[in-house]
């Protein structure tokens, strides 16, 4: 038995037919996907491009996640960092960053191209970017927290002339760890107010070094017409949106993304539990107007 | 020239709690400066006798450490204030300062700004509210630098690091 449950922990699966009919849509279920690619973003960060043309999970709006099954190792939710090709509700392509801290984020980490990983989703509540229209977009990331903030940069590039600034404030550890540098250069031209601050600077870093929060008052942003979408550690998230509502931002109009031991990702088990919100089914997504209370509370 | 300065303050946030008069003696202390990327502005142990108010520009406050050269512990950029060890005794810097970036200010006199917070204790009150929320916001920032919130795991030099992600 113990050969046994070894020989399938090591086994790399191969994609069985896909179910037909109702089941094939039951959240439970992983799809196989394909790692098409694997982009080294840092010294342990990656981004996967995942396809699969053939029975691919519905479509996933920007700031919803999916769980990853890395076989044999286990599943962990991550939230999509780029939406690809989701041409008829169908999500054939996807691509997901994500940092090796444990067991089955390194097993990712590691997938090469070629390999398959388990896909089940979408889950949870996404941006909402369009409910931006007409307004400024201010989008504050803080480390890996870049990642699912991706989407949204390049949804509201994908449809400028709908919103008015698009201001993106990211805080990173070091030059060494900030995510998609090559993207923000282009973004950069192609209008998106980009700022960027470290909290260690190398010898070669000619930006800023501080707190992403510092960035706040030199965008110069107009709180009475913006929409916050913010993204990172906890504390971060916090102080950010506690930042931006001194500025006047009412709270409905910050948007947090919570994270929290999320595992069936339909609101069935109840690990993700934060108060009244099962995060993986009314998050992660929330607005602070009703993250606030509940992030300072110190049991939950 | 005072009343570039006092055009300059009145458009910068930092003192808008001052009333116009005490903006007007104030604005007595500034000279409007600009200051060459890379150029010093101060050194670690000098005499405080200053301070300033960015308008454009980054600099970037440092402290020499040994076999590492001038490592760069914060940048502050337009709209905040550089400078408050001229405040207590005994007025000397805790850390240097560099401009990273071509950087335009108004530079106060000092000794001359305590001595009339000294004079006129409602100027010294407005002072101090006006550089009070600065230097709590700096301690905030600093001490959730100091919970290096972005490491992972591996990252942490300390052992109480909490539960590991999967």
């Amino acid at each position: 038995m113990t050969g046994q449950r070894t020989a399938q922990r090591t086994a790399q699966p191969t994609a069985p037919p896909a179910p037909a009919g109702p089941a094939a849509e039951t959240p439970a279920v992983p799809r196989f996907y394909r790692v098409a690619s694997r982009r080294e973003d840092t010294a342990d960060t990656v981004t996967l491009e995942l396809t699969e043309p053939a029975q691919p999970v519905p479509a996933f709006a920007p700031g919803q996640f999916a769980m990853l099954t890395a076989f044999g190792v286990g599943e962990v939710p991550i939230s999509v960092s780029g939406l690809g090709d989701s041409g008829g509700g169908r999500a054939r392509r996807l691509e997901h960053t994500l940092r090796a801290v444990g067991a089955v984020t390194r097993a990712l980490h590691a997938a090469p191209p070629g390999s398959l990983i388990g896909v089940r989703g979408p889950f949870g509540t996404g941006w909402d970017v369009a409910s931006a229209a007409g307004r400024d977009i201010v989008i504050v990331a803080g480390g890996i927290g870049l990642a699912p903030l991706r989407p949204v940069v390049l949804s509201a590039l994908a449809d400028r002339s709908r919103y008015g600034r698009i201001v993106l404030l990211a805080g990173a550890r070091t030059p060494g760890d900030l995510l998609y540098a090559g993207e923000l250069e282009r973004w950069s031209r192609d209008g998106v107010e980009v700022a960027v601050t470290v909290d260690r600077a190398d010898s070669a870093w000619s930006g800023e070094v501080g707190l992403v929060t510092a960035l706040i008052e030199p965008a110069g942003l107009a709180p009475g017409n913006s929409v916050a979408f913010v993204c990172g550690p906890d504390i971060m998230m916090r102080f950010t949106a506690d930042a931006l509502a001194a500025r006047g931002l009412p709270a409905s109009r910050i948007r947090v993304s919570l994270e929290r031991n999320m595992r069936c990702g339909a609101g069935w088990c109840g690990h993700c539990q934060l108060g009244p919100l099962l995060v993986c089914r009314d998050g992660p997504v929330v607005s602070y107007d009703r993250a606030a209370p509940l992030m300072r509370v110190r049991e939950l | 020239m005072t009343g570039t300065v006092t055009a300059s303050l009145s458009a910068q946030p930092f003192f808008a709690a001052l009333a116009d008069s005490q903006r007007e003696a104030l604005a007595g202390d500034g000279t409007a400066v600009m200051v060459a990327a890379g150029e010093r502005l101060f050194d670690e142990g000098g005499v405080a006798d200053m301070f300033w108010l960015i308008e454009l520009g980054r600099i970037a406050l440092d402290m020499r450490v040994p076999g590492r050269g001038d490592q760069i512990v914060e940048t502050l950029g337009p709209g905040t204030v550089l400078g408050w060890s001229w405040l207590h005794p005994p007025y000397r810097w805790q850390f240097g300062a560099v401009a990273r970036l071509a950087t335009s200010a108004v530079a106060f006199d000092a000794p001359s700004v305590r001595r009339r917070c000294d004079a006129d204790p409602a100027f010294g009150y407005a002072m101090l509210r006006a550089f009070t929320p600065v230097i709590t916001e700096r301690l905030q920032a600093t001490r959730l630098r100091l919970l290096d919130l972005y490491a992972a795991p591996h990252q942490l030099s300390h052992a109480d690091i909490g539960p590991v992600n999967p």
